[in-house]
């Protein structure tokens, strides 16, 4: 795992001290709420609907154990003993306190994190794959690529006032595992016919109040011009992205708007013209990077063979294992998502549980999925029934990944203040429904999310099921869409029709699902059989 | 507007970031606190923001039901209470399952 440097180190504390200033003159009365908000904003201090609300950084969602428990310790310490772990692979603390803000950073700083770029018209934190270093099917570890990014990104003073937020996804797999074209850049590590590793870049994608996937706009750019490209697409955005129109300023409405192949174009000048004015750093610099995501001292001849002997047991492997680049070795996923539960949150004493297994049992390391589950990325087959037990007698044992009852919810109307409605009830009973009549198991892969409102930090473009809360005249009404998916299949799910109420839409999830359990043919996800039959025969069941 | 209807000035308290109600003379966490500010209350929000006893005030409109005001919009009638999935996190734990279904 990366390490700080004096450079990062100087960064983070120069910046604790700045905000502490900041906040101490907000509360004397030198700074008005109008004077404070951005500078609050640019470390992650919102204010929410209840309380002020801190967003921390996880890049990459990459955490070792002392970082783990440091956020455990936050929670306790300074909110009510819990965490909301995050779609952007972040957590957040919903009940902070303005006075304790400064000695909160002072705290993360101490274990090389911080809340910086967590808001505002910036590059915010770099995501990855959460099975980064781990997975069987990567050309490469993308986390050195995110960390250079998150160095050249960190405190650009030509990228601070974009027109919009600008959110950058690297990723080294075939598979997506991270939504990765509805980035604002998405960029894969690939490896060329010369065997090669470069850059494929995509760029406007995103969810939001007008969801786009991201155009493929270079196949294949080499690494050691992988951070002057990246500053090209930044270029032209900046300069042409609209600051007129919030809801035209991310740099999808630009893409679309210019036609990909135009923006494209203007990149690849802007490129050429950026190739020989020394924007990237030395190449030293990434192999320096690249030497802290070594791989750990993976044992040798771990038992490759797994007792399932226990159905329990069996079951969580199934499903909540992933396979490993390394004989013996697997990815471990701890579901936040007991039926019935908030997804996302954790308790301190959670947190600190997860730390400790990840010490004993992954080499230290964790990583916050943008599912709102976390990983132990190295665990030896060996050691699984020992990690799932101790998971089982917390609590956090259930084996839900990537089922209906996995489902991602924004905070919502119960936390949020741009929120249209509530989406964490709407999960609580979805899941708690799906686990009373049995269908999980039989409805197999199923992405559900739920966002409280056009935002879509709940990503409900992108669900298999997708719901979206909405005002209706003052009551919460909710939306029903079908067949997106954030996977390589990227596509966006489309409305049913009118929406429901809180409980209305829990019984049309369940006709939905219904549809495809009587539809289906052999093999076929949920996702599948809707992209082969359309969306007629669910309109039919819902409201025929 | 009804004649139940009344005009709350709510924010959120400097320091702690909790939601405040304006009571006539000073704030309180407690919605059942809070007074109809009327026609004023857009200049004592003003004035009360000035002297920062509150942070970003608004004007809350809300109609008077058995004796606790209940505002319009939903919102606010989870700002008044607390996350409606964390019960134990809200103002009045003790009777929040039933205020819970008052609210939405
Ligand atoms: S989608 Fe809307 S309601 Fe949900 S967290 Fe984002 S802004 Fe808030």
């Amino acid at each position: 795992m990366y390490l700080y440097d004096q450079y990062d180190q100087a960064m983070v504390d120069a910046r604790v001290a700045e905000f502490r200033d900041q906040c101490q003159r907000r509360i004397d009365g030198k700074l008005t709420e109008d004077q404070f908000k951005p500078l609050r904003l640019m470390n992650g201090l919102y204010l929410q609907l209840h309380a002020y609300m801190l967003r921390v950084a996880v890049p990459y969602g990459t955490l070792k154990s002392t970082q783990m428990h440091a956020l455990a310790d936050i929670a306790d310490k300074y909110d009510r003993g819990y965490g909301h772990f995050t779609t952007r692979q972040n957590i957040q603390y919903n009940w902070i306190k303005l006075e304790d803000a400064g000695d909160i950073l002072a705290d993360l700083a101490k274990v090389e994190m911080h809340a910086i770029q967590t808001s505002g018209n910036c590059i915010r934190n770099i995501s990855s794959d959460h099975f980064a270093g781990a997975a069987a099917d990567e050309v490469a570890d993308p986390r050195p690529y995110a960390e250079l990014l998150r160095q050249w990104s960190s405190f650009h003073p030509e990228f601070s006032y974009l027109p919009r937020k600008f959110k950058i996804c690297v990723i080294a797999s075939d598979r997506d595992r991270a939504a990765m074209k509805l980035h604002d850049i998405g960029i894969q590590i690939v490896r060329n016919d010369a065997g090669e590793l470069g850059a494929a870049f995509y760029v406007g994608g995103g969810m939001g109040r007008t969801p786009m996937i991201a155009p493929l706009i270079r196949d294949f750019v080499p690494l050691d011009q992988l951070i002057t490209y990246a500053e090209a697409c930044l270029r032209v955005y900046n300069r042409y992205g609209r600051r007129d129109n919030k809801y035209k300023a991310r740099i999808k409405i630009l893409v679309h708007e210019l036609g990909a192949a135009e923006y494209t174009r203007q990149v690849e000048e802007e490129f050429a013209h950026l190739l020989d004015q020394g924007v990237e750093p030395p190449f030293a610099e990434l192999k320096r990077i690249r030497t802290f995501f070594e791989d750990p001292a993976f044992a040798q001849s771990s038992a490759a063979e797994i007792d399932r002997s226990d159905p329990d047991f069996a079951l969580w492997v199934d499903r909540n294992t992933h396979p490993h680049k390394v004989e013996g070795y697997t990815s471990a996923v701890i579901s936040l998502k007991p039926v019935g539960g908030i997804p996302g949150d954790a308790s301190a004493e959670q947190m600190h549980l997860m730390a400790d297994l990840a010490k004993d049992y992954s080499f230290d390391e964790l990583r916050v999925m943008h599912t709102q589950n976390i990983v132990l990325p190295h665990v030896a087959k060996s050691d699984l029934h020992a990690l799932w037990t101790a998971l089982e007698d917390a609590g956090l044992g259930s084996p839900n990944l990537d089922t209906v009852e996995d489902i991602i919810a924004c905070p919502g109307l119960d936390y949020c203040s741009l929120a249209n409605a509530r989406s964490i009830p709407v999960a609580q009973k979805i899941s708690e429904r799906f686990a009373a009549t049995g269908k999980t198991a039989a409805l197999g892969e199923l992405k559900l999310k739920i966002s409280g409102c056009i935002n879509a930090c709940g990503h409900h473009h992108a669900g298999h099921i997708g719901i979206l809360g909405v005002d209706r005249k003052g009551v919460e009404n909710y939306q029903l869409l079908l067949g997106g998916s954030e996977a390589e299949d990227t596509a966006l799910a489309k409305i049913t029709g009118p929406g429901f109420s809180e409980d209305g839409i829990v019984d049309a999830v369940e006709k939905a699902a219904d549809v495809y359990l009587s539809a289906r043919e052999d093999g076929e996800r949920f996702l599948d059989t809707y992209r082969r039959i359309g969306m007629a025969p669910f309109k039919e069941a819902l409201y025929g | 507007m009804s004649e139940n209807t009344m005009m709350l000035i709510t924010g959120n308290d400097l320091l702690t970031g909790a939601v405040i109600w304006w009571t006539g003379s000073d704030w309180s966490v407690h919605i059942e606190d809070a007074i109809d500010a009327g026609d004023a209350a857009e200049s004592i929000a003003a004035e009360q923001e000035a002297a920062r006893k509150v942070n970003v005030p608004y004007l809350v409109e809300s109609t008077m039901q058995d004796g606790v005001p209940r505002p319009n919009h939903i919102k606010d009638r989870v700002r008044a209470l607390g996350p409606t999935v964390r019960p134990d996190l809200t103002i009045k734990p003790d009777t929040a399952a039933n205020a819970i279904r008052e609210i939405v």
